[in-house]
């Protein structure tokens, strides 16, 4: 990022006409006080972001490197990179990883923002009483705190839950989904808890799209499906990024949801990262084993982060 | 040609109402259940049509200790919170707003940055920080924290509401000898009353939910906020009675649903997302 910075400037003021560089001379020179005077309505949140928040990250990296432990130590030692050497040996871990993976596709990937945009597609052909039915409901299973999201899923999935009440309906086989396909219900969970935030992104991007290119190209006689692969989608590609991006991490931090639906299990079948993580330094008291994993979680975040922050680059 | 296309464009619209109305079925059903069981005096797992209307459920839950002082709990945790945040969320975005500087971009990547950090990934350090700075159980580390992690994206919003307001009014009052904490407080956050309602309940809404926070943070089951405490209806208290824990999610969800609708209404559809995501 630090790379990035100085290039984008020079890119931005070349490039946004709205907001030329202030002229010089125009204006009388700040003294050095002043300009410091001026930021100092910055310095309450500047602490507090220091303290609570890049002070645990470097912390972080710090006892990642530690064997520090919960109970009954009274110094921990640096112990170099074993905590990361442990965890790439660590059965366990690997497979909290592949869950992540499939947890992160299954519901950001595949569902909510999939979902998300064939939502917002729909709704704008849609009459409005149903429109705004389907995007009231939408958006309070996003609105509903996560806890109470895991219970009203553990509810639909478990076994004599609705679900099975349907597929006894439909004569077909029922069973306890948290039990057979755990990190599926997970997944399903996720995406009807999030895809309210794809939708809004969506539909606020089509919002965007004039009336006059679609219209066009129906008149062309374009259908429906070559529409939205020649002219939407090429369109909105950058919402189609920023919110994969958004989702994606979003879904990374996802702890609430599971550990009420399946803490986890059975076994470890649903154990994704996070989960993994609280385990390891609060069942296991490895604090630092735990650390390094969240420091590869953060990293992977972080990651994203910046891929999110070039596609907004331009404007900023 | 003009008639085939109203048309089409009619059994499009059709179309499209019956795969909303699926797909708005299919997220409704878990709702209908939490709905339904709260009045419902044999509630089990799965949506049905309640024996009978019953209130018996809410008079269970409605005491000191199983809702009253946990809500007061998350209304002392997120109330606080969100006033530290917003308070400095205001004063950081206004000299971003206001006055060019060359370390404006710099800080306002790192706060765009830091909004999308998952914060999942930081609870453990964070926990063991807090023990050594026994921070840990206590009301005010944990509103401390809360603010912290709010504030990139609480920053990153109020920064662009303010950028909405015209500058031409502040300096009619800058040239009366208005100091900038004046015109602030006096023109500038009137002028843009919404986003500022936005941000607050915003950020309120975010921590009413959160629930790896608190229960990271916070020991002691006295100060356990209702996102935490909903847990007992699980663990300590015997047999599930799905009843009961419906009623208390109604009780616990229903005021940050009016909030949202409070400012959704506001604010349109559309929400402030888009300028979130848009910037």
């Amino acid at each position: 990022m630090t790379a990035a910075t100085p290039h984008a400037a020079g890119a931005e003021a070349a490039r946004s006409p709205s907001r030329p560089p202030a002229p010089s001379g125009h204006r009388p020179r700040r003294t050095l006080p002043r300009a410091l005077a001026r930021l100092l309505p910055l310095s309450p949140a500047v602490v507090l972001l220091l303290l609570f928040l890049a002070g645990p990250i470097a912390y972080c990296a710090y006892i990642a490197f530690t064997d520090l432990q919960l109970t009954g130590q009274a110094h921990s030692s640096f112990v170099g990179l074993a905590n990361f050497r442990k965890a790439f040996r660590d059965e366990e871990f690997l497979n909290a990883v592949w869950l992540t993976l499939v947890f992160t596709v299954v519901s950001s990937l595949l569902g909510q923002n999939t979902i998300g945009l064939a939502l917002a597609a729909l709704m704008q052909r849609a009459s409005k009483p149903v429109r705004t039915l389907t995007g009231g409901i939408v958006v309070t299973a996003w609105v509903l705190p996560e806890v109470v999201a895991g219970f009203l899923l553990y509810a639909f999935f478990r076994r004599e839950g609705t679900l099975d009440a349907i597929l006894n309906l439909l004569h077909l086989p029922s069973q306890n989904w948290l039990f057979t396909l755990p990190i599926l219900a997970v997944s399903f969970a996720n995406v009807w808890r999030g895809t309210a935030f794809s939708m809004l992104v969506y539909s606020a991007a089509l919002g965007e799209i004039p009336k006059e290119i679609t219209e066009a190209a129906e008149v062309d006689g374009a259908g429906g499906w070559r529409r939205m692969w020649h002219i939407t989608l090429p369109m909105i590609r950058r919402s189609i990024g920023t919110n994969l991006m958004l989702n994606t991490l979003q879904t990374l931090s996802v702890f609430g949801l599971i550990w009420v639906m399946t803490r986890g299990g059975p076994g470890n079948r649903s154990q994704t990262l996070p989960l993994f993580m609280y385990e390891q330094a609060f069942q296991n008291s490895m604090i630092g084993y735990g650390t390094a994993v969240a420091l590869l979680l953060l990293l992977v975040g972080s990651l994203f982060s910046l891929v999110y922050l070039r596609l907004l680059r331009t404007e900023v | 040609m003009a008639l085939t296309l109203v048309s089409r464009r009619r059994s499009r619209r059709l179309a499209a109402d019956a795969g909303l109305l699926v797909v708005a079925a299919a997220f409704a059903l878990p709702l209908a259940w939490v709905l339904l069981s709260s009045v419902d005096p044999h509630a089990d797992l799965r949506v049905k049509a309640p024996d009978g209307v019953t209130w018996s459920n809410f008079d269970a839950i409605l005491t000191s200790d199983i809702t009253f002082t946990p809500l007061l709990n998350s209304l002392v945790l997120c109330g606080g919170a969100t006033l530290l945040t917003v308070v400095c969320a205001a004063l950081a975005a206004y000299p971003l707003s206001r006055f060019r500087s060359r370390l404006n971009r710099p800080f306002l990547l790192t706060i765009l940055f830091a909004t999308s950090l998952p914060i999942t990934a930081i609870m453990v350090p964070v926990y063991a920080l807090f023990v050594q700075v026994n921070l840990i159980d206590t009301m005010q580390g944990t509103i401390l924290f809360f603010a912290a992690s709010q504030l990139p994206f609480a920053i990153w919003l109020m920064k662009n509401f303010m950028d909405g307001v015209p500058k031409e009014l502040e300096e009619a009052a800058w040239t009366d000898g208005a100091s900038s904490m004046q015109s602030l407080v006096r023109i500038v956050l009137p002028l843009m009353g919404p986003g500022v309602a936005v941000v607050t309940v915003f950020s309120f809404v975010v921590m009413w939910g959160n629930f790896f926070v608190p229960f990271m943070l916070l020991l002691t089951p006295d100060q356990m906020p209702a996102s935490v405490s909903i847990n007992e209806f699980f663990g300590n208290r015997g047999m599930v009675a799905y009843g009961q824990l419906a009623a208390f999610s109604v009780v616990y969800s229903t005021p940050v649903i009016l909030l949202y609708v409070l400012i959704a209404r506001r604010l349109g559809g559309g929400f402030a997302l888009g300028g979130a995501v848009k910037g």
